[in-house]
C-alpha cells in the first residue's frame, strides 16, 4: 500500500531483531504487519478527548435524527405550530406560552416547551432538533459537494497541468480572492431568488450549495499541490508503463494516496459550513424562512429576544458551538493520527 | 524583488477585473430574471413606463455598455439606488470609519494577542497553561461572532451596564465613546481568529524548535528567552504575518458585517445587510466590489511585504 502517512508498521516482529524465533523465517513468511489505517485508527483511540467529543457529536446527530420521535412523543407538539394563545403547565401552575406583552416563556425544563418557547409559541427544543437537522443536512452536502468537485479539480489540474491546470488555477484564484461571506452572500441572495436548475430559492439545499462553492478552493489547492508531487513518483510511471489510461491512473493510483489528507478536510470544512450557514443566514442570504435551521433560531432571537426571552439566542447558539466545536476537536484529533506531523491548515 | 511587485500588480489587475465582471454577472444577469426594468416599474406599469425605465436606466444597451457604465458609475460617485435613491458611494462613505475603526483594532489585538497565547502555548507545550489555551482556542473557533456579541450584549452590556449595548461614536466625536462602543466589537471579531492564530503559531514555534538553527542558538550559549524571541520567533511570525494580512483584508471585506450588524455600528457591513435585506442590487454589487478590491490590494500589499522580509519567498516566486 502506498500510503504517504509515513508510518511504518510496527506491529512486525521482524523488529525485534535477528535472534527472534517465532517460526516463520523457517518458511520465508512475513510476519504480519499492521496497515496505515489500523495505526491511525488505534492512536485515535488512544486520544480520549478526541474520541469523547467525536462521540458528543455523534450524539448531537442521533438527537437530531430523532426530532419526529421528540416532537411525537415527548413534546407533542411539531416544530411549526404557533401557539401564542396557548397556555402550559409548569409546577402545578399554568402559565401563558406568550406572555400579553408578547415575551415567551423561559425554559421549563419539563416535556412541554423543555427549552422554553420562541416569539410564535413554537417549542424551542422541538425546533432545536428540527433545526438541527437542517443545519447538519446543509453542512453536510455543503461538505460533500466541496470535498467531491475540490478533489476532482485539483487531481485535473494537478495531473494534466498546461492549459486545464492554468484556467482552473485562475479560477480558483479568483473564487478564493473574495471573502467568503460576500461570495456566499452575492451567491446565497441571488440564489435564494433565482433558484438553480430545478431546485426553487427556498429550497434548504440552495445555501448547500452556495456554502459548498464557496470553500472549493480550500481543498483544491492543497489536492492540487500534492498531487503534483505525487505524479512525479515512479508507482505513476510503472502505472503509465503498464498502458493504463490516464483516468485509471488517477483514481486508482494518485486518489488513494490523497485519501488521508481528504479525510482530514472533511471535519474542517463541515464545521465551517455549519458557521457559514448560520453567518449567511443571519445576514438574510442564507436559509430563508420557514424553514428552521440554528440559525434562523440564532437570527430571530437576536432580532426579537434581546433582552427579554435570551435563551432563545442562548439555547440554539450553544448548541452550534457545542456542535461545531466537537467537530473541530475530534479534527484534530483525527489529524494528529493520521500524520502526527502533518502541517494542514484551512486558512479563513 | 522588482520583478516579484510588477508581476503580483499584474495578477492583481487580472483579479479586479474578473470579480468586478463577476459580481455584474451574478447580479445584472443572473438576478432580475429577464426584465429589471418590469421589477422597477411595478405591477401596474405600461409597456411605455417600461420602455421609458429602459432608456433611463440604460437595461436596452447591450451588456457590455452597460458594465462599463455600471462599472464607471460606481467609481465616479454616481451610482444611485434604484429602491432608496441615494447616493451609493457616499452611503458607503459614510460607513467606512465605523467598519476601519472596527477592523484595523480588532486587527491589532488579534495579532497581539495571538502572538502572545501562541508564545505561552507554545512554551508550555503541554503543560495546564497549554491545554487551558488550547480549549480557549477551540471555543474561539467554533464560535459565530454574531452569538458570541449577542452574548456579550446581553450580559455585559445589558444586565451589568459595563459597556454601551450598541450604536456606534465617532473617534472624533468622543474618545472615550468611540473606544467604549468598539471595546466589546473588537473582542468579538477578535475571538475567532485568535483561536485559530495562536495554534497556528504554536505549532510553528514548536516546528521551529528542532531546527538546526536553534540548536545552533542555545550551543552559543543564548538564553532560551533569546533563542525564543531573536531566532524561533522571527521565523514562525512569518505565515503568521501573511496570514494576518489576507484574514484582515477578508475581515474588512466581509467577516465584520456580522460583527458590526450585531452591535449596530453603522458600517459598511450594515448596509450590505439592508441591502440584502431590499434586494438593492447596486449598492450590495458596489459593496462587493469594492470591498474585494480592498482584499485583492491588501493581500498584494501583504504578500509584497512577506516576500520582502523572507527571501525564500521572493527568490522561488
Amino acid at each position: 500500500m502506498s500510503v504517504i502517512s509515513g508510518s511504518g508498521s510496527s506491529g512486525g516482529v521482524a523488529e525485534l531483531g535477528e535472534g527472534f524465533d517465532a517460526g516463520f523465517e523457517a518458511e520465508g513468511q512475513l510476519p504480519p504487519g499492521v496497515g496505515p489505517w489500523r495505526l491511525a485508527w488505534r492512536r485515535l483511540r488512544r486520544n480520549r478527548v478526541a474520541m469523547g467529543f467525536g462521540l458528543l457529536f455523534l450524539l448531537i446527530v442521533i438527537l437530531c435524527l430523532l426530532a419526529p420521535v421528540y416532537s411525537h412523543d415527548i413534546a407533542h407538539i411539531g416544530p411549526d405550530v404557533n401557539n401564542i394563545t396557548g397556555t402550559v403547565r409548569v409546577g402545578g401552575k399554568v402559565e401563558d406560552v406568550v406572555s400579553l406583552t408578547g415575551i415567551p416563556i423561559g425554559p421549563t425544563w419539563t416535556s412541554h416547551y423543555f427549552f422554553g418557547a420562541d416569539d410564535n409559541g413554537r417549542d424551542v427544543a422541538v425546533r432545536l432538533l428540527y433545526g438541527g437537522r437542517t443545519s447538519l443536512e446543509i453542512g453536510a452536502v455543503a461538505t460533500l459537494i466541496t470535498m467531491i468537485i475540490g478533489t476532482l479539480l485539483g487531481l485535473i489540474s494537478g495531473y494534466f497541468r498546461g492549459f486545464a491546470d492554468g484556467l482552473l488555477s485562475r479560477a480558483n484564484d479568483v473564487v478564493w480572492a473574495f471573502p467568503a461571506v460576500l461570495l456566499g452572500i452575492t451567491i446565497g441572495t441571488v440564489l435564494n431568488i433565482h433558484g438553480i436548475g430545478p431546485l426553487h430559492g427556498t429550497n434548504a439545499l440552495v445555501p448547500a450549495i452556495v456554502i459548498g462553492f464557496v470553500y472549493i478552493p480550500y481543498v483544491f489547492r492543497p489536492v492540487r499541490g500534492q498531487v503534483l508531487t505525487l505524479r512525479e513518483r515512479d508507482f505513476v510511471d510503472a502505472a503509465r508503463q503498464q498502458g493504463l489510461s490516464d483516468w485509471r491512473i488517477m483514481m486508482s493510483e494518485i486518489l488513494p494516496n490523497l485519501s488521508s489528507t481528504i479525510v482530514v478536510f472533511v471535519p474542517l470544512i463541515l464545521a465551517n459550513a455549519i458557521l457559514l450557514e448560520a453567518g449567511l443566514t443571519y445576514l438574510g442570504a442564507g436559509v430563508q424562512p420557514p424553514n428552521a435551521s440554528w440559525g434562523t433560531m440564532i437570527s430571530d432571537g437576536i432580532n426579537n429576544d434581546i433582552p427579554s426571552a435570551f435563551h432563545n439566542v442562548l439555547i440554539p447558539g450553544i448548541m452550534l458551538v457545542l456542535a461545531v466545536m466537537s467537530i473541530n476537536i475530534f479534527g484534530d484529533g483525527l489529524r494528529d493520527a493520521l500524520d502526527p506531523r502533518s502541517k494542514i491548515r484551512v486558512a479563513r | 524583488m522588482v520583478r516579484f511587485i510588477v508581476r503580483r500588480l499584474l495578477v492583481m489587475i487580472g483579479l479586479l477585473i474578473v470579480i468586478s465582471m463577476f459580481t455584474f454577472a451574478m447580479f445584472v444577469l443572473v438576478l432580475p430574471n429577464g426584465n429589471p426594468a418590469a421589477l422597477l416599474a411595478g405591477r401596474l406599469a405600461t409597456p411605455a413606463e417600461v420602455h421609458l425605465i429602459d432608456v433611463r436606466y440604460g437595461f436596452n444597451q447591450p451588456i457590455y455598455i452597460q458594465y462599463v457604465d455600471t462599472m464607471k458609475n460606481i467609481f465616479t460617485g454616481q451610482a444611485y439606488s434604484y429602491q432608496s435613491g441615494f447616493n451609493v458611494l457616499s452611503e458607503i462613505r459614510a460607513g467606512m470609519p465605523a467598519t476601519l475603526s472596527l477592523a484595523i483594532g480588532a486587527g491589532i489585538i488579534w495579532l497581539a494577542t495571538s502572538i502572545l497565547f501562541g508564545t505561552i502555548a507554545a512554551v508550555k507545550a503541554g503543560k495546564y497553561a497549554d491545554r487551558v489555551l488550547t480549549v480557549l482556542s477551540m471555543i474561539g473557533v467554533s464560535m459565530p461572532p454574531f452569538f458570541f456579541g449577542a452574548v456579550l450584549i446581553y450580559y455585559v452590556a445589558y444586565k451589568l451596564n459595563i459597556i454601551p449595548i450598541g450604536g456606534y461614536v465617532p473617534l472624533t466625536q468622543s474618545v472615550g465613546g468611540w473606544f467604549g462602543h468598539l471595546i466589546a466589537p473588537w473582542i468579538t471579531l477578535s475571538i475567532l481568529f485568535i483561536g485559530f492564530y495562536s495554534r497556528v503559531l504554536r505549532s510553528s514555534i514548536l516546528d521551529s524548535i528542532n531546527e538546526d538553527y536553534v540548536r545552533t542558538a542555545r550551543a552559543k550559549g543564548l538564553s532560551e528567552r533569546q533563542v525564543l524571541i531573536r531566532h524561533s520567533l522571527r521565523n514562525s511570525l512569518i505565515p503568521i504575518f501573511s496570514l494576518w494580512g489576507l484574514d484582515f483584508a477578508q475581515v474588512i471585506g466581509g467577516g465584520a458585517i456580522l460583527t458590526e450588524t450585531v452591535f449596530n455600528l453603522h458600517g459598511v457591513g450594515e448596509l450590505a445587510r439592508d441591502s440584502i435585506g431590499r434586494l438593492d442590487t447596486i449598492t450590495l454589487m458596489a459593496i462587493v466590489i469594492l470591498t474585494g478590491i480592498a482584499v485583492v490590494v491588501i493581500g498584494a500589499l501583504v504578500d509584497v511585504l512577506v516576500a520582502f522580509l523572507d527571501p525564500r519567498i521572493r527568490l522561488q516566486a
